[in-house]
């Protein structure tokens, strides 16, 4: 069966769970129904395996199906649905189906006891549903549309717990930040729709590359130079995975959507749909710009680092993993951006493994909490603050070790998986440090921030992750009480785990070679970096591709120092208690105060835009009240009224009284003739014989 | 007594009493009566025309039918003022306006 037709599969399959769980789920016993729907996504990830499977016997770098139909017709400009099937559809499927598999059978026991526990599980359907037409489709109007149905899903999902107002804010807040840079996305695609005609890659890159659109930019707006058209139109569509992908200034929604349950947290919030912008980015990658690359690498670097220093002062548990999404989207986007595209994707498979992995690991130390102190009958206690945890090593063996696992491969180091694709993005931000000379970035001579970005994040990473190992597995436990009431979830929970704990191993990544460093894996040689379509000035590839290869080792010590700087703070730091975080904290002052508030982001926004902004409106609705309605609106109404009372007398004196005396002299003359008309035939026959003898008279006479 | 005109003189006779007949009496049955003067005042006139104007015999057949549809509409007559007399007792036509009411 070929590629396209086993996609769409995939892709209808939980869309069948979403309409059964929705309409049906309800009318099931509890806990019978959910099994359909994990039969559904399994079967989706057994046809992405077989996709997969196929692309390994394959062994084509090449790889390409598409197929399409013509959705909507507009003359000349034509809207398709399509399927776009190539390696990198094929890994994004199989990533995706594996962690909504395993987020699904972990929720059958981390949600038991929900309410909307149907619901729950149809929600989860029409999300991975969604992600599935993003990842398939071939053109960007059907990648935007299913781009919103993410964003619906995702809103529905971290709002399940409406209940509690924070939750149903998190959603608004996560539906309305993402809308800011879908605007953006959607103004990038009418660019590309008004200047090449067209939505689908293929056929766009084709365009670009052929000098059409620089013809089109002439036509349509003369003088505009076509490169920097192009250069706008990718930062546009980029915007959208700055939302999407909760990259600075967007990103204040992703912590907040940790409101939702933990798998949904795990699925959606750290392994795919924050993963889609920089799916999207990867796909219309041949068309940015160096400038448009310059754009992509600072955002993304400096989200990177931006949110790794929130992470270090964070003490929900979810709160420090959430950060550490934004930072970890943030070294894709910044990969993407240096032009190492190969890096970028791949370390968007790994960390889809490791980050899914410690969220539902995190999912499984806050779901025992919250059994511990239901069995306390303690309300008020935050099952999900690392202050009331610690030395749970010994009560769960299992979390602790996929955790210490994940976070170990998050940190950079050999062995690992995150090791991999952390060590590519970082030699990439060397490499165009030293080697690139196009973009704006690179002729300010601030290609270096990039490197100091990235490391300074790999530093920060490992040390934040170790010290939320050390605040929650070791040391003393804090709360005696709870302590006593912990043990290992079960095994519905560990299992997901265990698979995702081995995933996050060099060896899935590495084959055909064992080289725990790195080499000629499948991934290197399936993903191949697509050419660049831009025109003119286009990205040096082959002397960033050079770079990196010099770049290689040196990249490598220096991440592996860093990563054990991090973690030698934090053992430094929290066990063997060498320095007291209390006493540095103070000493930091100002610099903790900001971390520990995330930077006043959120204040920023909401004295900054939020405030003036309904101030504005408030201004804007006086007027529109107090004086457009109250002079111009009612005034006319006023005056309208006036006319219509004298039009009235008129109408009542002149037009009814003309009709009323019509109506008055047809009354009197019936009235009046009603006497002639007597009915008896007698009388008629005088009046003929006076008739008669009138006529006889007037003859006569 | 060969002239047209006292044939005439005659039929201007009867249809006059015929019509004052129909005028004034209250009786269908003298209303009835008037009206054969008058048909009869029209046969004298056919029949006169026909004897000293035209010479032929189409007034006198035209006269024969006057009697034949006069026997008919006597009979006609006479069975509404039967149902008239059934109806209010009497024969009187001006009582007969029940539908004026």
């Amino acid at each position: 069966m070929p590629m396209v037709n086993l996609s769409l599969i995939i892709l209808v399959l939980p869309l069948i769970s979403f309409l059964f769980q929705i309409f049906f789920g309800k009318r099931l016993e509890h806990k019978k129904g959910e099994w359909i729907s994990i039969a559904l996504v399994l079967t989706t990830l057994l046809l992405a395996i077989i996709m997969f499977a196929q692309m390994l016997f394959d062994y084509q770098p090449d790889f390409r199906q598409e197929a399409s139909i013509n959705w909507v017709n507009l003359g000349q400009f034509q809207i398709e649905m399509g399927v776009l099937v190539d390696n990198i559809t094929i890994i994004m499927l199989v990533v995706v189906a594996l962690i909504s598999s395993l987020v699904h059978l972990y929720s059958v026991e981390y949600m038991k006891n929900d309410v909307r526990y149907s619901r729950y599980f149809g929600f989860l359907g029409i999300f991975t549903f969604s992600m599935y037409g993003i990842t398939i489709a071939n053109n960007l109007f059907m990648i935007y549309c299913f781009w919103e149905l993410v964003g619906l899903s995702s809103y529905l999902l971290i709002g399940h717990w409406w209940e509690k107002k924070s939750a149903a804010d998190a959603g608004k807040k996560a539906f309305i930040v993402n809308r800011i840079g879908d605007i953006g996305m959607f103004m990038g695609m009418m660019v590309v729709a008004t200047v090449a005609g067209t939505f689908n890659y293929q056929v766009l890159f084709e365009r670009i590359a052929s000098g059409a659109w620089a013809a089109g930019v002439q036509g349509l707006f003369g003088g505009v130079d076509p490169n920097t058209l192009l250069t706008w139109a990718g930062v546009l569509i980029f915007m959208g995975a700055i939302g999407k992908s909760a990259q600075f200034p967007l990103h204040v929604w992703l912590p907040d959507a940790m409101e939702g349950p933990t798998p949904v947290s795990a699925l959606i919030h750290a392994a795919t749909m924050v993963a889609a912008g920089v799916y999207l980015t990867v796909r219309i990658f041949p068309l940015l710009t160096p400038d448009a690359m310059a754009f992509v690498a600072l955002i993304g670097g400096f989200t990177a680092f931006f949110a790794a220093t929130i992470a270090i002062t964070q003490n929900d548990l979810k709160k420090v993993l959430a950060y550490s999404t934004v930072s970890q989207l943030g070294y894709m986007i910044m990969a993407l951006g240096t032009g190492a595209y190969v890096a970028g994707f791949f370390h968007l498979v790994t960390h889809a493994m490791f980050k899914a992995l410690l969220f539902l690991a995190s999912g499984s130390v806050i779901h025992m909490m919250h059994h511990s102190l239901t069995k306390l009958n303690d309300h008020h206690t935050d099952a999900q603050d690392m202050r009331n945890m610690g030395g749970l090593r010994s009560k769960m063996p299992i979390t602790y070790a996929v955790f210490f696992i994940a976070s170990l491969s998050i940190s950079g180091i050999p062995l690992f998986s995150g090791f991999l694709s952390k060590d590519a993005i970082l030699a990439g931000t060397w490499s165009y440090a030293a080697h690139i000379h196009d973009g704006w970035l690179a002729q300010a001579h601030l290609g270096w921030i990039l490197p100091f970005f990235g490391f300074g994040a790999a530093l920060i990473t490992a040390f934040y992750m170790f010290r939320l190992i050390f605040m929650t597995f070791h040391g003393e436990p804090k709360r005696k009480d709870i302590f006593a009431k912990m043990h290992e979830s079960p095994k519905l929970m560990t299992i997901p785990l265990m698979v995702l704990g081995a995933l996050s191993t060099f060896i899935f990544f590495t084959l055909p070679s064992f080289n725990p460093l790195g080499g000629k894996s499948w991934f290197q040689t399936l993903v191949k970096q697509p050419e660049t379509v831009v025109p003119m000035g286009a990205f040096d590839s082959e002397g960033f591709a050079h770079g990196l290869h010099l770049a290689h080792y040196p990249a490598m010590y220096t991440s592996l120092i860093v990563a054990g700087v991090g973690i030698g703070l934090a053992v430094l730091i929290y066990i063997l208690k060498e320095i007291d975080p209390a006493k540095m904290a103070q000493r930091l002052g100002i610099l903790y105060r900001g971390s520990l508030n995330k930077w006043y982001m959120d204040e920023i926004y909401l004295n900054g835009i939020i405030r003036p902004f309904l101030k504005g409106c408030d201004a804007i609705a006086y007027f529109d009240m107090e004086i457009y309605d109250h002079y111009v609106i009612d005034g006319v109404g006023r005056r309208v009224k006036a006319l219509a009372t004298g039009t009235g007398i008129a109408d009542d004196l002149v037009v009814d009284g003309a009709v009323n005396l019509v109506g008055i002299i047809f009354q009197w003359l019936g009235w009046t003739f009603k006497f002639v008309q007597t009915g008896k035939i007698q009388n008629y026959l005088i009046y003929v014989l006076i008739g008669v003898l009138m006529v006889y008279l007037i003859n006569v006479f | 007594m060969n002239h047209l005109e006292s044939y005439l003189i005659l039929s201007a006779l009867l249809f006059s009493l015929g019509l004052y007949t129909v005028i004034t009496r209250k009786n269908g049955v003298a209303i009835l009566m008037g009206i054969e003067l008058i048909l009869n005042a029209a046969n004298i006139n056919f029949v006169a025309f026909s004897k000293f104007v035209t010479h032929q015999v189409e007034g006198h057949l035209m006269a024969i039918f006057i009697i034949m549809l006069a026997a008919a509409e006597a009979a006609v007559a006479l069975a509404i003022i039967l149902n008239l007399y059934n109806d209010q007792g009497n024969i009187n036509v001006d009582e007969a306006d029940a539908l004026k009411r």
